[in-house]
């Protein structure tokens, strides 16, 4: 086909028209597109830069590690040791199933713990580390060490957990801890970042719990470098956390273990307090648990069993359960009475074995009654017709002021989980609590801490330091943080007169001393240290008129959960008084008979600082005794044959 | 035009063509390239593998395809355009029917050696039909409408079969390349007036309609088209490569944070960062300095072009080398608006930089149609 040069001409044109339009765009589009980088680069470059930087740092925390706990001597109650694990990568394992079935070879695994770790395995990056087997033994991870060139990817691992020493002795004092549960998250308003570290362990009860603020420290972090999976490729910095305050209790480890030897195998409380600071020697519950199974994450059986035992070991029965006081609260209506004037120490009240109220018989524990009776035969003898008289002379109000006054009534804030306030009941109490009016059999039943009081064994134990000292001494367990004392519980006083405190206690005195004394069996042979007690029994059923007049069921024929409680209280040395202590045995019958030798030897041991010489016991009791301490001694040794194997 | 209308004699012969070769386009070329080496040794972590070497050889074996193409006579190219044409096409028939799945879509026949791409070989091919069938076409028939037919039929066959892969952005460059072919080469401009108009009204009916009761689309096309447009919508899919290319880009500044310095691309925010992302380690590390310097780059490749296509009065060689310069200005402007966060991500490499095979030898036998045209233009006496 020829071609019109002229048409051609015009075409020529034509194009190298649009062509430059054409070109002139695509200059007009890459200037444009040079425009709008030189807006991200040199405009918002700082805006950019920084989120480059958050995209590649990432701040690790690093957890404290968690303050110690010793016992007043030093000795270590919760420590950090350092628990071994074997970790898997995934990405060096290669085949994970043949390796873990070498390691199988190897050491024990748990099944249960295999499955979770394999099922993360598929979950997680391949370069993050998973846990295979926890708490692994030394014989058993040195196993895996040296046989590691043969399992690609497994490497153990050191960490910390927490570990109590003494075990069982202190697992209501000290508490446990345990990993963070949702809700723990819950109830804490502004929750500490390091509460989401997996695996982190807070007090669960306890002075753990308590004073979980003082035990975590402070996290320290390490920034690193990671790349868009994570995966960390270098540390930037690192700044070490605080580690939490080691805090000393007032405890005395040896004494409080001896405290659980001694009332091994009964629903028991025993309560040690200085009476010159107030500092808590012992603070016991028993039976017990070993608050190292917590830790480790207890067996769904094994918590069964706790919950399901009627001595019930998972409550701390000296602080936060309450009891009746029976007559160990006859101090507390003897003293409102002097006090008040309504009554002297050589008034005589006479005692036929009841005393008729509001038309109803109150019964003394003797049925003969105990005739004339003074204060320190009222003590001594523990006449409950005595009481109910004075009692209805003084009245209720300044009853539960003077019950007050010694710590009955009064929640005492100690590091420990569910403390109790205990009751001193008044009118106004009774009112709004049950809308009813005090009855006048009520003060009756009061005098002899019977009906509404409770009192727990801590507060038996403070009110009976209160009536040795005269001063108001208050419960401290928490003896230093971090090496400074903290302020004890000395107290001032009570604004008591001193002549009617005297007779009181002369009046336990004679408890434990005279030989028609409640406790006379369980004396202090050594002059020295000559304690002053009370004995007392709680009735945990009502004796009906039928009953009595059928003659009362003695307590070894009735099941054990219907049988009276046993309590008592005493210091010593009398003299000078240096120890209170409250002991009750749940269930336990007559108060002389179950808590006071117990008592005694608890104060004893607490005297001596150690296993009391059989001189200080009556001749009689001698050979008893003997045996007993026999016994703790092979207690005492097996534990600590214990602890040195874990150290 | 016949063969015989070239000036044969003014045309160098032999191996003097070499001293004929449009050399600074040579030596552009050779610049873009070096700076796709220098990104790929960075993003490889400072190591010639697994990307910086294939490519290196793969550009020595495009100079060599380019100059093997310079030294034939562009009339032999041009008689050959409908053939090679209609062989990418069959090519692209197969890549529907046997290809290999990759990233998603069907896109390449692996021959062993290589995984041939068909559709990047349809955008020369379907270039060089076009201008040689504007060569072909008498001046008076240009703006008939039948006549813009067969074009419109030649754009749109190679775009459905590329579309079905699928693979919109090599879609998108077709028609727009092959619609720029049709603009130069003297189609009235109301066709291209009434086929904008149409598109802009299409796409308003399209918005206009959502939410009433004549809705052209259903909701969820709705939605699909909003992450399109808007991916910070949707930050951790589609909206990530963009947030985390604009960070990168950002993040450089005005010099760069240096050569392998680059945290966004070490530590593998940015994805596909050897092939499509590549402009975004070389923003990050050399800064806007570095990034204009290539942009400055790829502006003189389309100036050298159309140098060369206004210096020949050959219509097929000037349509021709035009076409391949739009098509390499689509390459590097759709790409660097997507990781510029201007356009929506579409599979763009960036033109001799980005790692790939197909595009890279395609792209430089396509400039060996620039040289040849170059080399064999009709010389005035």
């Amino acid at each position: 086909m020829k071609r019109n040069p002229k048409e051609l001409d015009a075409l020529y044109r034509r194009t190298g028209r649009r062509a430059l339009l054409v070109g002139g765009l695509q200059l007009a589009f890459a200037g444009g597109l040079a425009l709008r980088m030189r807006y991200l680069q040199v405009e918002e470059a700082d805006k950019y830069r920084l989120l480059a930087e958050e995209n590649r740092i990432n701040i690790r925390l690093l957890p404290p590690a968690r303050g110690r706990i010793f016992d007043r001597n030093g000795t270590i109650l919760a420590e950090n040791t350092p628990s071994y694990r074997v970790v898997i990568v995934r990405e060096d394992a290669g085949d994970v199933a043949q390796v873990v079935a070498d390691l199988g070879r190897l050491i024990e695994l748990d099944p249960q713990e295999l499955e979770d770790a394999l099922e993360e395995l598929e979950r997680s990056a391949p370069f993050l580390p998973v846990t295979l087997a926890d708490r692994v033994s030394w014989k058993d991870i040195s196993r895996v060490a040296v046989n590691a060139p043969a399992l690609p990817g497994i490497t153990p691992q050191v960490g910390l957990t927490r570990h109590y020493p003494r075990g069982a002795s202190f697992a209501h004092v000290v508490g446990y801890v345990g990993p963070v549960s949702d809700y723990d998250l819950s109830r804490i308003e502004d929750p500490d970042p390091l509460l989401r570290i997996p695996r982190f362990q807070i007090g669960k009860t306890g002075v753990e719990a308590k004073r979980e603020s003082l035990l975590r420290g402070k996290a320290g972090a390490r920034r690193v470098e990671v790349n868009a999976a994570g995966r960390i490729m270098r540390e930037l910095d690192r700044r070490e956390g605080e580690p939490g305050a080691d805090l000393q209790l007032t405890v005395d480890a040896d004494l409080q273990e001896y405290v659980h030897a001694r009332l091994q195998g009964q629903s028991a409380a025993a309560v040690v307090i200085d009476c010159e600071n107030g500092d808590l020697r012992a603070i016991a519950s028993t039976p017990s648990f070993d608050p190292n199974l917590f830790v480790r994450g207890i067996s769904v059986a094994d918590y069964r069993a706790l919950l399901e035992d009627p001595y019930r070991p998972l409550a701390a029965k000296a602080v936060q359960d309450t009891y009746p006081p029976g007559s160990t609260f006859k101090m507390v209506t003897a003293l409102a009475a002097l006090e008040n004037a309504a009554t002297t120490p050589e008034d005589t009240v006479y005692c036929p074995g009841f005393l008729e109220v509001a038309n109803r018989r109150f019964h003394c524990w003797k049925r003969g009654g105990h005739g004339h009776t003074d204060l320190l035969k009222s003590l001594e003898q523990s006449c409950d017709v005595y009481y109910y008289d004075v009692a209805l002379r003084v009245g209720i109000d300044r009853i539960a002021e003077m019950a007050r006054k010694l710590g009955l009534g009064e929640r005492f804030d100690l590091p420990m989980s569910a403390v109790s306030g205990g009751l001193a009941p008044t009118r106004e109490w009774k009112a709004e609590r049950y809308g009813k009016d005090w009855l006048i059999g009520d003060t009756a039943n009061s005098a002899i801490g019977q009906g509404y009081v409770l009192a727990s064994p801590l507060q038996l134990a403070v009110m009976t330091a209160r009536i040795a000292t005269g001063r108001s001494v208050t419960p401290r367990l928490i003896r230093s943080i971090n090496g400074v004392e903290q302020p004890t519980g000395t107290g001032v006083s009570l604004g008591l007169n001193e002549n009617n405190l005297r007779q009181v206690r002369r009046g336990m005195f004679a408890v434990s001393n005279n030989r028609r004394g409640t406790a006379f069996r369980s004396r202090i042979a050594e002059k020295e240290l000559r304690m002053a007690g009370k004995t007392g029994t709680s009735q945990v059923r009502n004796i009906t008129a039928a009953e009595r007049a059928a003659g009362v069921t003695r307590n070894e024929d009735l099941p054990w959960e219907r049988r009276d409680h046993a309590l008592f209280v005493c210091f010593a040395p009398f003299d000078a008084p240096k120890y209170a202590v409250a002991v009750v045995v749940e269930h336990g019958g007559g108060g002389s008979r179950a808590a006071a030798p117990p008592a005694r030897d608890i104060v004893l041991y607490a005297l001596y600082d150690g296993m009391p010489p059989l001189e200080a016991y009556p001749e009689a009791e001698r050979s008893r005794v003997k045996a007993q301490q026999e016994r703790i001694r092979r207690e005492q040794r097996r534990r600590a044959t214990v602890r040195g194997d874990r150290a | 035009m016949s063969y015989l209308e070239y000036r044969v004699q003014s045309v160098p012969t032999g191996w003097r063509k070499i001293l004929h070769l449009n050399w600074p386009l040579v030596v552009l070329l050779m610049g873009v390239a070096a700076f796709g080496f220098l990104m790929l040794y960075s993003v490889a972590g400072g190591s010639f593998r697994p990307w910086a070497e294939p490519q290196i050889k793969r550009f020595v074996l495009g100079l060599f395809v380019m100059f093997s193409i310079a030294m034939v006579p562009i009339w032999f190219w041009r008689n050959v355009s409908a053939v090679a044409y209609l062989g990418s096409l069959a090519l692209l028939v197969a890549v529907e029917l046997f290809g290999s799945v990759g990233m998603g879509a069907q896109r390449w026949i692996d021959l062993g050696f290589l995984r041939l791409q068909p559709s990047e070989l349809t955008k020369i091919t379907m270039v060089m039909m076009l201008a040689a069938y504007y060569d072909w076409l008498p001046a008076e028939r240009i703006s008939r409408p039948l006549w813009v037919l067969v074009p419109l039929v030649i754009i749109l066959l190679p775009t459905y079969l590329v579309l079905r892969q699928p693979d919109l952005g090599t879609a998108i460059l077709l028609m727009t390349a092959g619609g720029g072919v049709m603009f130069l080469a003297g189609v009235h401009w109301g066709y291209f007036a009434a086929v904008i108009a149409a598109v802009v009204g299409l796409v308003a009916a399209v918005f206009e309609s959502r939410g009433t009761s004549w809705q052209l689309l259903k909701d969820y096309q709705y939605r699909r088209i909003d992450t399109f447009l808007d991916p910070s919508s949707d930050p951790l899919g589609a909206g990530y490569h963009i947030t985390q290319s604009k960070i990168a880009l950002g993040s450089g500044g005005w010099a760069g944070r240096g050569f392998m310095q680059g945290t966004q691309t070490r530590l593998n925010f940015l994805p596909e960062k050897h092939t499509d992302f590549i402009f975004t380690t070389l923003a990050e590390e050399f800064g806007f300095v570095g990034g204009a310097s290539l942009l400055a780059l790829y502006t003189l490749i389309i100036i050298a072009c159309i140098v060369t296509a206004l210096g020949t009065r050959d219509r097929f060689s000037s349509l021709n080398t035009l076409g391949i310069a739009i098509t390499f200005f689509l390459f590097f402007g759709v790409n660097m608006s997507m990781v510029m966060g201007l356009a929506p991500v579409v599979g763009v490499p960036l033109p001799l930089v980005s790692y790939g095979g197909s595009a890279m030898l395609v792209l430089m036998a396509a400039f060996g149609l620039v040289q040849s045209a170059h080399v064999h233009r009709p010389r005035q006496k």
